[in-house]
């Protein structure tokens, strides 16, 4: 029942779209038209048309947007126990701060964001670079390498799930190629340093553990696109002269990138790191649809986001969720201002 | 001759790299179409022996994906619709409209992009439940009907436009509604195919908020359903490769259909920073 209707107000839009209705919707429009002109005074001005077209973004943003985060900084100061509600100040934010999980989640969205931004910037940079270069086929290629930030994040890791699966598994396949042992990748709870320092035991639990390094490698994949597509944009917002003009006086190609390219670019680079930064903070999706549940083996995999997550549908601590969540906004917040006044400076503007 | 040689190395290099991208996405496909003792054998073989036509026709027998498909797309379809609506109409206000108040609202509308939406996930859940929305396509759909960021992307569009044309409808008798209906709205087509098109993909691919909202099965979106199906008991891994080449499909087949819009849509968030 619920189903048809929707379907039929699906339906029912798509048909209204294209079709230019100049006759019971334009007369509609003109009679609204109208009233709304008649409220409009000198000193307000356009105060009622701007009403009614603001009306329903206005109640959305302000319901899912603004109004939540009032709630949540309210909730958190709440313990729930079934419908009881009973004030415990700041406890929820105490317990996070003694919880060995929390400061093991804050770990992992840490590795996770030193691990895929660097690498990321880097790789796409030296793409976009290249790309830029080439003469045919660049349109083709930017194509490729925009697809995989196209697809559902949840049907790619799928892929990447199968490719690391520890029996059947192509990453397997490789490593016996070259005779290497074979590896668990997203159950392996041990971390990546054990396994490089040839498994030193001290080192076990040391740093990121493989099924997250897994993860990383996924969101490399995966994100890249986005930042070539944005990098040759700024690509080509650059004077061809001043890296001609630095060519004829003898510099090499890496010195002309280092010296002329990289600088002019800088602004390109700085965005790109603090919407990827923001970003990373927030990654869930590639977790949760990599590892199954998004804590992994050992918990390794779970990052902040994760264990709010966990916290709040496993465990309904709805309370101690929002406690967390605020928490890591306010790092979030706090680290964008930082990059902001720390590097914004020193970017090169024209 | 030195330089074509560097040119054709640095295209060499950048067509592996291409193939390097592509490769899950063939892996993908030619799993899908193996037997199940073929995908799960640890003697990897490129090629299926035998393309396994059937399997798809089996992948929509092991769970309801017809049913995950006809959710995602009629939430996606409303919310795309909606999204282009409401963008168009309050762009339009920001742009064309003098009120009082309307910086400081354009501020708040913007600030809202900037907030994370780990903080905003247990409140709205926790309204969505209040409004007795749990399990219904109203709480997949409605929270997703504005944002700020389209709203903005249509608010630089109309910005471009020349005053005279509206001026010139002001002479005519048309006011701000017909207007906007008729004459600025379809002047602004770029920038709302790439609303569209966002609007689209980011309801299509979204997880964490339908796995929150929605616990029946009949109520699950594709993305919800893949990753159940991918966690269930025994689960056949050229399956698993068949469902998401499907659910893929309708967002590449859309890209490629839409590739400019989509590239400007990357780059209209590039341009706000």
């Amino acid at each position: 029942m619920a189903k048809g209707i929707v379907l039929g107000i699906a339906v029912v839009l798509v048909l209204l779209l294209p079709c230019r209705a100049t006759g019971p919707v334009d007369a509609l429009l003109a009679a609204a038209d109208n009233a709304l002109d008649r409220l409009r005074t000198r000193k307000r001005k356009d105060w009622a048309v701007a009403a009614v077209l603001l009306a329903p973004s206005i109640v959305i943003l302000g319901a899912f947007g603004v109004a939540p985060i009032v709630a949540a900084v309210y909730m958190s100061l709440f313990a729930s126990k079934g419908l009881a509600k009973s004030f415990v100040g700041l406890d929820h934010y105490a317990a996070a701060l003694r919880d060995p999980a929390f400061w093991q989640s804050a770990a992992t969205t840490i590795y996770y964001v030193a691990g895929t931004i660097p690498a990321t910037l880097t790789l796409s940079f030296l793409v976009a670079l290249c790309l830029f270069r080439l003469v045919r086929g660049r349109g083709l290629l930017r194509t490729v390498y925009f697809l995989p930030y196209v697809t559902s994040t949840v049907a790619a890791a799928m892929v990447w799930r199968i490719i690391f699966h520890p029996r059947s598994g192509l990453a397997n396949a490789l490593l016996a190629w070259f005779g290497f042992e074979p590896k668990s990748w997203l159950l392996e709870a041990r971390g990546l340093l054990f396994f490089l320092t040839g498994e030193q035991e001290t080192l076990m639990t040391v740093g990121p553990s493989l099924a997250l390094c897994c993860v990383i490698l996924f969101d490399i994949w995966h994100s890249s696109g986005f930042m070539i597509v944005v990098f040759l944009a700024g690509l080509s917002a650059i004077p061809r002269e001043l890296e001609e003009s630095a060519r004829l006086d003898g510099a090499n190609v890496f010195q002309a990138t280092w010296r002329i390219t990289l600088p002019l670019l800088s602004p390109t680079i700085f965005f790109l790191a603090i919407i990827s930064v923001i970003r990373a903070f927030q990654a869930f999706s590639s977790f949760y649809a990599l590892t199954g549940n998004g804590r992994g083996p050992l918990d390794t995999t779970q990052n902040l986001t994760v264990y709010i997550f966990s916290n709040f549908y496993e465990y309904g601590r709805l309370g101690y969720g929002t406690a967390v969540a605020a928490m890591l906004c306010l790092g979030i917040v706090t680290l964008t201002l930082i990059q902001w006044r720390a590097v914004g400076r020193r970017v090169h503007y024209e | 001759m030195k330089r074509i040689g560097a040119k054709t190395a640095l295209a060499i290099a950048l067509a592996l790299g291409g193939a390097v991208t592509m490769f899950p996405f063939a892996w993908m496909v030619l799993t899908a179409f193996k037997t199940n003792t073929e995908a799960m054998s640890p003697t990897i073989s490129l090629f299926p022996a035998q393309w396994q036509w059937h399997n798809f026709a089996d992948t929509f027998r092991a769970a309801p994906f017809g049913v995950y498909f006809f959710n995602s797309f009629v939430v996606a379809v409303i919310v795309t619709v909606a999204v282009m609506l409401t963008s168009l109409m309050a762009g339009y206000a920001f742009a064309r409209l003098e009120f009082p108040g309307r910086r400081v609202l354009f501020a708040m509308f913007l600030a809202t992009m900037m907030v994370p939406f780990e903080i905003a996930l247990i409140p709205n859940f926790v309204l969505i439940r209040s409004l007795g929305w749990y399990n219904t396509y109203a709480a997949l759909i409605v929270p997703w009907c504005a944002n700020a960021f389209s709203i903005f992307l249509a608010r630089q569009a109309f910005m471009r436009l020349p005053s005279d044309y509206f001026d010139a409808a002001r002479v005519d008798g048309c006011g701000h509604l017909r207007f906007l209906a008729w004459v600025a709205a379809p002047l602004v087509k770029p920038a709302v195919v790439t609303v569209a098109l966002f609007a689209f993909l980011g309801s299509y691919n979204s997880l964490i908020w339908p796995l929150v909202v929605t616990s029946e099965e009949n109520m699950r979106v594709v993305q919800v359903g893949l990753t159940v199906f991918s966690g269930a008991e025994g689960v056949e891994i050229n399956l698993l490769m068949c469902a998401s080449t499907i659910v893929i499909l309708p967002t590449v087949a859309l890209y490629f259909a839409a590739q400019r819009n989509f590239l400007e849509g990357a780059l209209g968030s590039g341009i706000k920073g």
